[in-house]
């Protein structure tokens, strides 16, 4: 199928500096529902807007049909957007909400009533034509807003957050609604949501990101069954994610206990594992490939989520088969409900430089290092560096890498503990311990493993022991 | 607790009793008797019988309707402007609009007439232009307030629903931006136009010397005509009741009187 818009290289950065989408790069074919998923935050509108003209890129390019649509304003896009809070005109009715772009476009008045009669059909909201905005509810409202925008035949209906004010029968049954006029219409659809049921539920592509990045692309049980990494895997559906190693041919050591997989993977390589609470199954303590204790039962509805603690590693179970807090049960999980992600890079690597007087920065403050270990050869003389061959090297000049491993640095609430503050970003729960990102007030993103649990936005202090600390001069 | 609160509203209740329905039925009471204390509506025949006081009214409704015409053009633009920029400037123009308010009326109206001499020569050569533009001195900020308040308040996504939608910047100005400032528009007549039927301190200060509907009720008042006097105040009330019930068909609750304390705070 013909691609009909593609973003290439596209990168956002707002005037105060804020990197709002970076390095996007997607093709969107002609017909597809594509849904951009992501926390709060994660550039899903920016880069919508920017489809829809009312954002320009700082860097990349955007092609409809091959051509380059940059210039265009948004009125002259063959492209029209469902709004997040459905933006109905207040002072028209629903007849001239409907009729307002096709009255822009000079239609003659039998066409128009014609048009805006078959897409009120569609919409289920026939003899509407004369209500007011404000007497429809919000269901309503939102019908209308995508009526206004499918009167016109867009060949890309961008929807941003269109049911967040909705309520969650509501929602789902816009959710069948959408996803079946988009079958009946053949037009491309681009929603945004951060709603990850609504995106597996509605999508032929989804794209995951945060932070501006993306993170994954892929058909919905792509993402859900093969998530790329650990961000990914915790952000769709529940997941439990372990660290692990592969110990040999499709073979994986987690938890305490090997498992039979299906990734290949090298032998000796670090590993997350993620597994999914329903390819969990509770048996009886010794027919288990692990054991562990009960330690608490919800009840969901159709299922039972029940969490099972064995050693320090904490596993979430979804089952049908009630269990009771204190039993001892084993579990067992088949090869193909384990997926194998490559561990992230864990070491903090922060690029810094030396001062005048030879001191080492690093975050707030200033580590006492002895330059002459790591530049080979060298000498200091009246806090002059000079070279094998005695010549002054300028110091200042130099970069350097300084490495701490993320499980080495402990958090902390008191200010004075620690060497910076900042800001937990991300989190995720890898079985026996948490993983954060902490965006500090100098600006890094440091990862600490910690196993207490800490919550997204917290103001902590970073604790680094100086002996666990290392650097390096950085290879130009 | 409810009595309490009661308790609250009576120092305000004695002020409203004593100084604006006492006076009120007075002024009604003066209006519908003839000097010798009958009830009568000669006053009333008086008033659109007599060429010289619908002359007046006619003269006082033209000043108005020009002063308004000129606050609203001079306004619109400058209030959409502040409204819709982004810039961190905008809350000082506003001040600075806001400001001569502050400064005694009087002292205003000298100073323009000082500047209006220095430009003129003489002020009697153009007395209704002088008038006018007095008048849209004083009472400009009244017009720019509440219509920078209903623009700042519009939804920056329906104006850019209008361009998704496929209008130009022209077509979204006419079909929504414009549409959707109408109460702002409305309060912003409805506080310019009345003040300048009845503002005749503008007029004696820049040497008109012809009437509007203020000067006439001082003169009757100062002739101890009371009777004459209180008809045409209550002739000037009809119509601003009459306006104010046209605006508040369109006007939204908050964009009236409150629109302009609305704006100071920001």
């Amino acid at each position: 199928m013909a691609n009909i818009i593609e973003l290439k290289n596209i990168t956002k950065t707002f005037e105060d500096g804020y990197a709002a989408v970076e390095e996007f790069n997607l093709t969107v074919e002609k017909g597809e529902f594509v849904t951009f998923l992501g926390p709060s935050g994660c550039g899903k509108t920016t880069t919508l807007r920017m489809i829809a003209g009312f954002e320009n890129p700082t860097s990349g390019e955007i092609l409809l049909n091959g051509e380059d649509i940059q210039k265009l304003p948004p009125e002259k896009r063959p492209i029209n957007t469902v709004f997040q809070r459905y933006a109905l005109f207040p002072h028209l009715n629903i007849y001239d909400n409907i009729a307002f772009g096709l009255k822009i476009k000079k239609m003659s008045k039998d066409v128009i009533d014609r048009k805006v009669k078959r897409v009120l059909d569609l919409v289920d909201l026939e003899g509407f034509e004369n209500r007011k905005v404000s007497t429809l509810s919000g269901g309503q409202q939102q019908r209308i807003a995508i009526a206004r925008a499918l009167v016109n035949e867009p060949e890309i209906l961008l929807l941003d957050e269109p049911l967040g004010a909705l309520d969650l029968q509501m929602r789902k049954e816009m959710q069948l609604e959408l996803k079946n006029m988009h079958d009946q219409l053949g037009i491309t659809f681009i929603y945004v949501t951060h709603d990850q049921e609504e995106a597996l539920t509605m999508s032929d592509k989804i794209v995951v990101m945060s932070h501006g990045k993306i993170h994954q692309i892929g058909t919905p049980e792509d993402i859900y069954n093969e998530p790329k990494d650990a961000f990914v895997a915790d952000f769709i559906g529940e997941s439990n994610i372990f660290g692990g190693v592969m110990t040999g041919d499709k073979k994986v050591r987690f938890c305490g206990a090997e498992f039979d997989c299906v990734d290949d993977v090298e032998h000796g390589t670090m590993i997350d594992a993620v597994v999914r609470p329903e390819d969990v199954m509770i048996t009886s303590p010794d027919q288990g490939q692990i054991k562990g204790v009960v330690d608490s039962v919800i009840f969901k509805g159709v299922h039972y989520e029940i969490v099972v603690v064995s050693g320090k590693n904490e596993i979430i179970v979804q089952t049908t088969k009630k269990a009771e807090v204190g039993d001892v049960v084993g579990l067992c999980i088949e090869p193909e409900g384990i997926h194998i992600m490559i561990a992230e890079d864990v070491v903090n690597r922060i690029e810094t430089s030396v001062n005048s007087e030879l001191e080492l920065k690093f975050l707030e403050g200033y580590l006492d290092f002895d330059i002459t270990e790591v530049i080979p050869g060298s000498t200091v003389e009246d806090g002059v560096l000079r070279n094998t061959h005695g010549d002054v090297i300028d110091a200042e000049k130099l970069r350097f890498i300084v490495s701490i491993k993320p499980g080495d640095i402990e958090m902390s609430d008191n200010e004075e503990d620690g060497v910076v503050m900042g800001h937990i970003t991300s989190l995720v729960y890898k079985g026996d311990h948490y993983s954060y990102l902490v965006q500090t007030d100098t600006g890094e993103e440091i990862m600490v493993d910690d196993e207490d649990l800490w919550n997204m936005d917290d103001y902590v202090s970073l604790i680094i022991p100086r002996e666990k600390v290392s650097y390096g001069l950085k290879k130009a | 607790m409810k009595t309490n609160r009661r308790l609250l509203s009576i120092p305000y209740g004695i002020f409203l009793a004593l100084f604006v329905v006492f006076p009120l039925i007075v002024i009604i009471y003066y209006a519908f008797t003839d000097q010798t204390g009958a009830p009568s509506l000669q006053n009333l025949f008086h008033f659109f019988t007599s060429s010289n006081h619908v002359g007046t009214l006619v003269y006082s409704l033209s000043i108005a309707i020009t002063t308004t015409l000129v606050c609203l053009i001079l306004g619109y633009p400058l209030a959409y402007i502040l409204a819709r920029s982004k810039r961190p400037g905008v809350q000082i123009i506003l001040l600075l609009i806001v400001m001569p308010m502050w400064i005694n009326f009087t002292l205003r109206i000298t100073a323009l007439k000082e500047i209006l001499t220095l430009v003129e020569g003489n002020l009697s050569f153009h007395p209704y232009l002088n008038t006018v533009i007095g008048m849209t001195y004083d009472f400009l900020p009244f017009m720019i307030l509440p219509m920078y308040n209903s623009l700042a308040k519009l939804d920056e996504s329906l104006i850019e629903a209008a361009h998704d939608l496929g209008a130009g910047a022209f077509g979204t100005f006419i079909k929504v931006i414009l549409p959707l400032s109408v109460p702002g528009i409305i309060s912003g007549i409805v506080m310019v136009f009345l003040p300048s039927m009845t503002n005749y301190v503008v007029l004696d200060m820049l040497y008109n010397k012809t009437y509007i509907m203020g000067s006439l009720i001082g003169a009757y008042f100062n002739a101890y005509d009371w009777h004459n006097g209180s008809m045409i105040s209550l002739i000037l009330l009809a119509l601003i009741v009459l306006i104010t019930i046209f605006s508040n068909r369109y006007g939204e609750e908050d964009e009236k009187g409150g629109a302009v304390l609305n704006a100071k705070n920001n």
